[in-house]
């Protein structure tokens, strides 16, 4: 079922319906003319919920006119809003997103009493100190000792990681998740990484079974998932 | 071209007074002009240490605040001709010294000797401010103990924002029999945790203790353990290259000659 119109196409998939709206008019027309296509094939009472996507193209929606087309959508019986996609993004969100998928070099002693707080991915070439504390929003990479508190992940990113040449922490966090270390005197281990496993609780293991265990660790995956 | 040397550690009871007044000594021994100034307003020792608290009549404070010459204030050493202490004051506020005064009394200082040593008080508040204030370098003194070593890498964390070049470590108080069953830290640790350069290590030796309640310190003496390892941190600041000394227990007219006929170990 595909139906020509104006300026929106309308393709029937198996996961609903997919709109795609013209980027090249002006946004009240579009809306003026949904209105009018939506309203023409009212669908029966007994239909199950109907999932609309919306394709933008390369039109970039303000946030009060997403409001005023998921508005529209909703008030037609039996339609959903699944997800709108555009092209295009603002300046300001795409230095944000290049900011949590960044990988933010440091090269320095992270001291105790000192914390270091990073958007993004931190990759630390020197030690983390007992006393110490370094966060970051994605994955902690210490290149050094951590001896002190590492948490990745820290506003709430659970499939965050955390690896360090030498793993001796006080503490591992990711997300909201915290582990100690045990109250006897440990000797750490080398080439280890944190991570929350499928029982919900941080473990260590060899940095070569994490990497099998978060596959989207790979830079060009990572970005393309974060978008 | 004179250089003020900051002493520090963070924690209390490591050993700054005791290694300001021995570093003082040992430069003053091999004839450089020294100035001590004691920093720990309220608590001053270094006037006791050095035996020199009879002496006092003006102290820091009184030349902070304009009461007195910075001439007046100074008291030189009964031992040497070009030893000074500058004291700390006993009963005045710490906040009535500024990190501005002590930057004027150091560049003062500077014309007149060619080694200014200061002596912090424990802590990082006020008065490690106002020590670190007008330093040109800084020893960062720590005992082989973890909180000892905690602070210690706090300190040093806190100096790398001053304008100051990287401290030099000085590990204080170590028991060779302790390292050797590793009951203590050993000093190889310790640089690995901490990333400075090591300036010198000091035995605890009791004779350290007996000379301080002599006032009279101890690197004046001269074969003691800790006299040459503080005689030793002299020629480091120097510029000389010493080798560490070592601590292994010097064995007895006996055991050598046991060792000799084949029956020691």
């Amino acid at each position: 079922m595909i139906e020509k119109n104006h300026h929106i196409i309308i393709k029937g998939t198996r996961d609903g319906l997919t709109l795609y709206l013209d980027d090249s008019c002006s946004f009240d027309h579009l809306i003026v003319e949904l209105d009018r296509v939506l309203s023409q094939d009212d669908l029966e009472a007994e239909d199950s919920l109907v999932r609309i996507n919306i394709q933008l193209g390369y039109r970039h929606l303000h946030t009060d006119q997403e409001k005023i087309l998921r508005d529209l959508i909703r008030k037609k019986k039996k339609l959903v809003v699944q997800n709108i996609e555009s092209k295009v993004i603002l300046k300001d969100e795409a230095i944000k997103w290049k900011e949590e998928s960044d990988v933010r070099i440091l090269a320095k002693t992270i001291r105790s009493g000192q914390e270091i707080e990073i958007t993004g991915d931190l990759l630390l070439v020197g030690d983390v100190n007992p006393g110490g504390t370094v966060k970051a929003t994605g994955n902690v990479f210490i290149m050094g000792n951590l001896n002190g508190i590492a948490h990745a992940g820290y506003q709430g990113n659970r499939d965050a990681v955390i690896m360090a040449s030498y793993m001796n922490p006080v503490q591992l966090r990711i997300a909201d998740l915290y582990s100690r270390s045990p109250d006897y005197e440990t000797e750490g281990v080398y080439m280890e990484c944190g991570y929350i496993d499928e029982s919900n609780k941080i473990i260590i293991d060899r940095l070569q079974v994490v990497a099998r265990k978060r596959p989207e660790l790979n830079g060009f995956e990572r970005s393309v998932l974060n978008g | 071209m004179a250089e003020a040397i900051v002493i520090t550690s963070g924690k209390g009871g490591v050993g700054k007074t005791t290694t300001t007044a021995n570093l003082g000594t040992a430069l003053a021994l091999m004839d450089k002009k020294v100035c001590l100034l004691d920093t720990d307003i309220g608590l001053r020792n270094l006037d006791v240490v050095m035996g020199l608290e009879n002496r006092i009549i003006y102290d820091i404070i009184d030349v902070s605040l304009g009461r007195c010459k910075l001439k007046q204030a100074l008291i030189k050493d009964k031992r040497f001709d070009y030893l000074f202490l500058l004291p700390a004051a006993q009963t005045s506020d710490k906040h009535d010294l500024t990190p501005e005064a002590m930057i004027d009394i150091i560049a003062e200082l500077k014309q007149e000797f060619d080694y200014i040593l200061i002596d912090s008080p424990a802590g990082i508040e006020q008065g490690y401010k106002n020590a670190v204030a007008g330093a040109d370098h800084a020893i960062v003194v720590t005992t082989p103990e973890k909180s000892s070593v905690r602070d210690a890498d706090r300190i040093i964390g806190l100096l790398e924002q001053e304008e100051i070049e990287p401290p030099k470590l000085v590990v204080n108080r170590i028991r060779n029999h302790m390292m050797k069953t590793g009951d203590m830290l050993a000093v190889d640790e310790i640089i690995q945790v901490l990333a400075i350069d090591l300036l010198g290590i000091v035995a605890d030796d009791d004779e350290v203790i007996k000379a301080s309640n002599h006032g009279e310190p101890v690197a004046f003496q001269p074969n003691t353990k800790a006299s040459i390892s503080y005689r030793n941190i002299a020629r480091r600041i120097l510029g000389e290259s010493v080798p560490l000394q070592s601590f292994e227990e010097e064995q007895g007219m006996f055991a050598k000659m046991k060792k000799f006929f084949g029956g020691g170990r």
